[in-house]
């Protein structure tokens, strides 16, 4: 070994490269390669496809999306439950408090997450009744559009995913977003984990966050938790798939969908119900 | 000639000491945020911009005042700018110095900052921002040297270098252009989703950074022997003045949009801008402030007498110069933010150490001034 590192010495001597002639072709060469990697990248942005740490178990779809019945989520389901599955696993920070705080899933209002739809005759029981919101793996992502870095963007089969370790902080993702589903970490979040479960990275300061759909377990093969924690309130399915148990779902009545005259094209749709089921023939209409 | 820059009278060395403490400050203050991050900011979950990105907005647009001098100078061959021409490339140098810095600062995780020339994302418009800056900046550096070092020899311009100014005239237009689209394009934030804003953003700028470079030169003429010509004085006035009319004027089209339309959308911002909004108004102030100072500015700039005179004439550009800053650099970024997706309002209100980051940066933006400046002065004090 110190042979050949000898060896390597005297190759270097015998060239007689000067210093300053090394360190000018050193950063030439640093130059063309930054450059010529960034020319790759920019010709085909198809790094951004995650890794494969999927199993051979996972579950794959075209357009994975969420149908959250509303009646079944107000009488079965436990909220704090469902975001507690999901903030507990995922090492969501516990700030409490409206400027700093991170959450991936939370409940609020038909009032306000239904601005829109909102009236003054409206009875206060719809007015106060929950919902639970959360990112929306919109088709058509504003926030994948603006990040300058590639750090969020869109699977293949629907899902907006977040590389924490190539976010800049940027928050342009956070202004773009209609839905305020991004979160900043605003300092070190570990301190305001309770317990940091192993299985999930946490994350540093100056990245932003969200709902990942459950994508580390969706290649497990396993559906997201807040579904197995909703008791059947919420449907997680392939919104591609006319067989699927969104689209069942979907069919059973009216659905809802945040601010979809925005064009984002939320995936995450609200149940409402209450519908004219599909009565043969259209005998009311007659 | 940067050497110039090491010999001055007293008064500019206790400048220079002063915008070196602020300097100083600012960076003991970003180092804290470094350490403990962007909580130590008033900028929050849903209003992700605060002051670092409207001041950011604010100085891109100062950039462009080297532009307004020299289309009038090379395009139209107005020669009593020929001696204000370099003072304008240079103003453009400090501001776009001060620009990057404020994105930097704002950044959660500056250290990443070379991801964005890493993984290019043509359809990220921060990415063409920090292209059609970073082109600026490099494109004035290099007219305002060069022009500098003709006029020391006494030759004229290289040829070439007019051939770049030509060209930093597109990009002095496609930066405030670049800057509006970062806000122009995002579903849900009517007040920033306007046709109009790129042409409101240029002509704002071309108010407020012309009104500095006037005060600029009066300050230079003051306290050195080199005097800006009247003729050029005025002349930079007249565009300021027609500057903040069409500025006022855009922004009237856009109050009659959202009053006649009167859909919500459009005027909630406003609304909550001018008149407060659930019981929220902290920005009312400053913009009831920036109206009142257009007008001054307008009344002022138009009346040939008020003009004419210095003293007036100063009052007339610090109200169009600070009504620029409190339109661009305060109500544009934060009224854009109310009310949030879910018709709330969350205020914003700047922490001490977020303001003290700011002076440092506009500390090093001056301080990169005053040393091109005064490079400036003492080559054309040996002629």
């Amino acid at each position: 070994m110190r042979k050949r590192d000898d060896q390597q010495t005297k190759a270097y001597e015998s060239h007689s490269l000067k210093r300053r002639d090394f360190l000018k072709a050193a950063l030439a060469t640093g130059a063309v390669g930054l450059g010529g990697a960034a020319l790759l990248r920019f010709i085909s942005p198809a790094d951004t496809e995650a890794a494969d740490w999927g199993s051979p178990n996972a579950l794959g779809a075209k357009h994975w999306g969420l149908v959250i019945d509303v009646e079944k989520l107000n009488r079965f389901a436990n909220f704090s439950q469902i975001i507690e599955a999901c903030h507990a696993h995922h090492n969501v920070p516990a700030v409490n408090d409206p400027k700093t705080e991170v959450k991936w899933i939370w409940q609020d209002d038909f009032e306000h997450c239904f601005e829109e739809l909102d009236n003054a005759y409206l009875s206060e029981d719809i007015k106060a009744q929950e919902f639970l919101v959360l990112c929306n793996h919109c088709e058509n992502p504003s926030c994948v559009r603006v990040c300058p870095t590639q750090a969020t963007f869109k699977r293949d089969d629907g899902i907006v995913c977040m590389d924490y370790h190539r976010c800049i902080g940027c928050r342009f993702c956070m202004t773009g977003c209609p839905y305020n589903a991004r979160s900043l970490n605003f300092f070190d979040p570990r301190p305001y984990i309770k317990e940091i479960d192993p299985d999930y990275p946490t994350r540093t300061q100056g990245v932003v966050e969200k709902c990942t759909l459950c994508v580390e377990r969706i290649d497990q093969g396993l559906p997201p938790y807040c579904v197995e924690a909703s008791n059947g309130a919420i449907v997680f399915g392939d919104l591609a798939d006319p067989e699927s148990d969104v689209r069942q779902a979907l069919q059973s009545g009216l659905s809802i969908r945040r601010k979809a005259e925005l064009g984002a094209g939320p995936s995450v749709y609200y149940l409402i119900g209450g519908g004219v089921p599909a009565v043969a023939g259209g005998e009311l209409n007659a | 000639m940067l050497e110039k820059a090491l010999h001055g009278s007293r008064r500019y060395y206790i400048w220079l000491a002063f915008l070196g403490a602020l300097v100083i400050v600012g960076a003991i203050a970003y180092s804290r945020q470094l350490n403990y991050g962007l909580g130590l900011t008033g900028i929050s979950r849903d209003v992700p911009w605060g002051l670092y990105i409207s001041q950011f907005t604010f100085l891109a647009g100062i950039s462009v005042t080297g532009v307004m001098v020299a289309i009038p100078h090379y395009l139209h061959n107005f020669k009593a700018f020929a001696k204000v021409v370099i003072l304008g490339e240079f103003l453009a140098v400090a501001a776009v110095i001060g620009a990057i810095l404020f994105v930097v600062v704002d950044l959660g995780q500056p250290a990443r900052v070379m991801n964005v020339l890493l993984y290019p994302s043509p359809w990220s418009i921060m990415f063409w921002d920090i292209v059609v800056l970073g082109a600026y900046l490099l494109v004035s550096i290099v007219i305002g040297w060069t022009a500098l070092a003709a006029e020391k020899k006494g030759l004229p311009v290289p040829r070439w270098a007019k051939v770049l100014t030509y060209l930093s005239i597109p990009l002095a237009i496609a930066v405030q252009t670049v800057e509006a689209f970062l806000y122009a394009g995002l579903p849900g934030k009517d007040y920033w989703a306007t046709a109009i804003l790129a042409a409101r953003f240029l002509s704002s700028a071309f108010a407020s950074g012309p009104a500095l470079l006037i005060m600029i030169c009066m300050i230079i003429g003051k306290v050195s022997s080199f005097k800006v010509l009247e003729k050029a004085i005025d002349a930079l006035a007249k565009i300021v003045l027609y500057a903040i009319v069409i500025n006022v004027f855009f922004f009237l089209l856009e109050v009659f949009t959202a009053l006649y339309s009167q859909v919500p959308a459009h005027q909630v911002s406003l609304t909550y801008l001018f008149f407060g909004y659930q019981g929220h108004g902290n920005l009312m102030p400053f913009m009831w402030a920036a109206a009142i100072l257009a007008f001054i500015g307008i009344f002022m700039l138009a009346v040939p007498k008020l003009r004419h005179n210095k003293k007036t004439l100063v009052v007339a550009l610090l109200a169009v110069f600070f009504c620029g800053w409190l339109d661009k650099g305060l109500g544009l970024v934060l009224g854009g933010f109310v009310p949030d997706s879910f018709g709330r309002v969350m205020e914003y209100t700047p922490t001490v150490n977020e303001v003290l980051i700011i002076s440092g940066i506009y500390g090093i933006a001056m301080l990169v001034l005053t040393i091109l400046y005064k490079v400036v002065i003492a080559v054309r004090r040996e002629d």
